[in-house]
């Protein structure tokens, strides 16, 4: 967003009002004009990158073993079928990390001594699972927990241990994101609520938590796509995702194309949710812009 | 707005450059598709990468009884078949470690030939060369003794079983084309991830070549039965970069051992156990 409009608003930082309606024109034509450079420049810089691909000398090589319109096109419904574990694998799981995500950020904000054992397991809880690698709880979990031998932890479907890690390891991630985002709101703002006569669980409640999270939903999405490709280790424990689809396929007909298959799937998939970030990002940007003014 | 009109416009550009790569692919692919032809390999100065050295490579963990004892000196059957071959051909020879994911990739190659129980098809002779089968190989399956598949004698008493195996095998098109079990394989990076599986309880069977599976039984998987082999008979292969020569050498020497007896010899020495092992009926 910033990338073209930036310079003019960092100009004019007070309001619009001066300079009135000319601004806006002037700024129309600006991107319009940047429109055709970043065009033209993209055009350029992406032709550059082909022309060295296709004069180098394994090219046919690699485009064959990569990019044969024939393998993609055979891949693509075993893995595009595939990935809808993928897809079941992050809405289920990002239900539970947001949830989990906040308890453990409120337990670590929770004041007053006798807390201090739920805020000491909430700070080791972000410690151990931020730091531990995904696929090594993976492991733990799908081959370690069966393993066991429990009534009925231990009789659960893979796909089913696999979310329980993503979520162990992303509710970690996003504890700190909205740790962050409650850190951010000033305590002027709980003094305020308070001496209205509100409780301490209602400043928080009504107060804290409403603009905190709104701060950090461009994070929070941050992290929701790096879950959604993360899914793709889930297949260690078995079950085939569109990754595994796609290695399957490579290793059947020797060809790579339907690994090209499985990223086009992430990619189209992420991008829609990092543009609506850019949008609440800049209608943030905007709303704050027009608070200050009034 | 404008946000996403420039960011179409990149996106379009960029599809129409891969469209244009793509539009390329198809005569390019007719131009290589077909190796080389027969003509006949001089033994005396082969084609390799490494003058007086013959470079073969194998994934890491390789697995007994196709190769024992460490990657300087490896024994085992594909371990000594590749002694052999280099010995034949009066060269040393080097060790080097390839992933089966990566035995299959464009480019040149750090070894002038990988064995490593790779099942010769006609999809992957497509992108790469293989030598004449050197093994015929069955398709055994793996039990726990408490496994509620371990007295099957046919494949339909495989049907409810959960399977699994490890990725890339020709083992899962087993598992879907002949067996067809009513829940869907379960796939695992490696050998060592389909035998935790297994021993947690997630699999009933576990799914892989018969050699392999007499193996983990006596080896690595404690009260565990190969509860029987199905004869599919996969030709075993070492992959060469599509048109090298130096496979024709191969070959020959394959055959010189396939006459004298000394590649019966060598799998009887190695590959022995499995012949116990009971046959799956359809």
């Amino acid at each position: 967003m910033s990338i073209t409009s930036g310079p003019s608003r960092d100009l004019d930082p007070v309001g619009a009002g001066s300079t009135g309606p000319r601004s806006g024109r002037g700024s129309r034509m600006l991107g319009r004009r940047a429109v055709l450079v970043s065009t033209a420049s993209t055009v350029v810089f992406f032709a550059v990158i082909a022309g060295a691909i296709a004069l180098a000398p394994g090219s046919r090589l690699v485009g064959e073993r990569f990019f044969s319109w024939t393998h993609i096109e055979r891949a693509a419904p075993e893995v595009a079928e595939a990935f809808l574990l993928n897809i079941r694998m992050f809405v289920t799981a990002e239900i539970f990390i947001l949830v989990l995500g906040l308890l453990i950020a409120v337990t670590r904000g929770l004041p007053g001594p006798v807390f201090f054992p739920l805020r000491a397991l909430a700070v080791v809880y972000t410690d151990i699972f931020r730091g531990v690698p995904l696929i090594l709880v993976l492991y733990l979990i799908g081959f370690g927990v069966p393993g066991l031998g429990l009534q009925y932890f231990s009789s659960r479907s893979d796909v089913t241990y696999g979310i329980v890690a993503l979520v162990l390891v992303y509710s970690a991630y996003v504890a700190e994101v909205y740790r962050a985002g409650i850190d951010s709101i000033h305590d002027s703002q709980i003094s305020a609520a308070r001496s209205l006569g509100l409780s301490r669980w209602q400043s928080l409640r009504f107060v804290v938590l409403p603009q905190a999270i709104r701060r950090v939903i461009p994070p929070l999405l941050n992290d929701f796509i790096g879950l959604q490709k993360d899914t793709a280790l889930v297949s260690v424990l078995g079950s085939i995702e569109a990754a595994r689809a796609a290695q399957i396929y490579g290793a059947e007909q020797f060809n790579y194309a339907s690994y090209v298959v499985a990223a086009a799937l992430f990619v189209i998939i992420t991008i829609p949710l990092a543009r609506f970030t850019d949008h609440l990002i800049e209608r943030d940007r905007r709303r704050r812009a027009a608070g200050s003014v009034a | 707005m404008k946000q996403l009109v420039r960011t179409g416009i990149a996106v379009i550009s960029v599809v129409l450059v891969l469209a244009a790569c793509a539009e390329e692919d198809p005569a390019a692919s007719a131009a290589g598709g077909s190796g080389s032809e027969e003509p006949s390999c001089d033994v005396s100065s082969p084609p390799l990468l490494e003058d007086g050295v013959l470079t073969v490579a194998t994934d890491r963990p390789a697995y007994p009884p196709w190769f024992e004892g460490s990657p300087k000196n490896y024994s085992g059957f594909e371990g000594e078949l590749a002694s052999e071959i280099a010995n034949r051909m009066n060269l040393d020879i080097k060790w080097v470690v390839e992933p089966f994911n990566k035995s299959y990739a464009p480019g040149d190659k750090d070894y002038d030939f990988d064995i490593n129980q790779i099942s010769i098809t006609p999809e992957r002779e497509q992108a790469v060369d293989f030598s004449d089968g050197y093994f015929n190989d069955n398709q055994g399956v793996l039990a726990l003794q408490d496994s509620p598949i371990v007295d099957a004698t046919t494949l339909a008493d495989l049907k409810e079983a959960r399977l699994g195996t490890q990725v890339g095998t020709t083992s899962l098109q087993f598992i879907d084309d002949v067996i067809q079990p009513s829940t869907d394989a379960k796939v695992y990076d490696t050998t060592n991830d389909v035998k935790s599986a297994l021993e947690s309880g997630q699999l009933d069977g576990l799914v892989t070549d018969v050699v392999t599976t007499v193996y983990l039984r006596d080896f690595e998987i404690d009260n565990s039965v190969v509860v029987g082999q199905y004869p599919t008979e996969e030709p075993f292969g070492m992959i060469f970069e599509q048109g090298n020569p130096l496979r024709l050498c191969v070959n020959q020497v394959l055959d010189e051992m396939k006459d004298d007896g000394s590649l019966q010899a060598l799998q009887e020495e190695w590959l022995q156990d499995y012949l116990g092992v009971p046959t799956l009926t359809d």
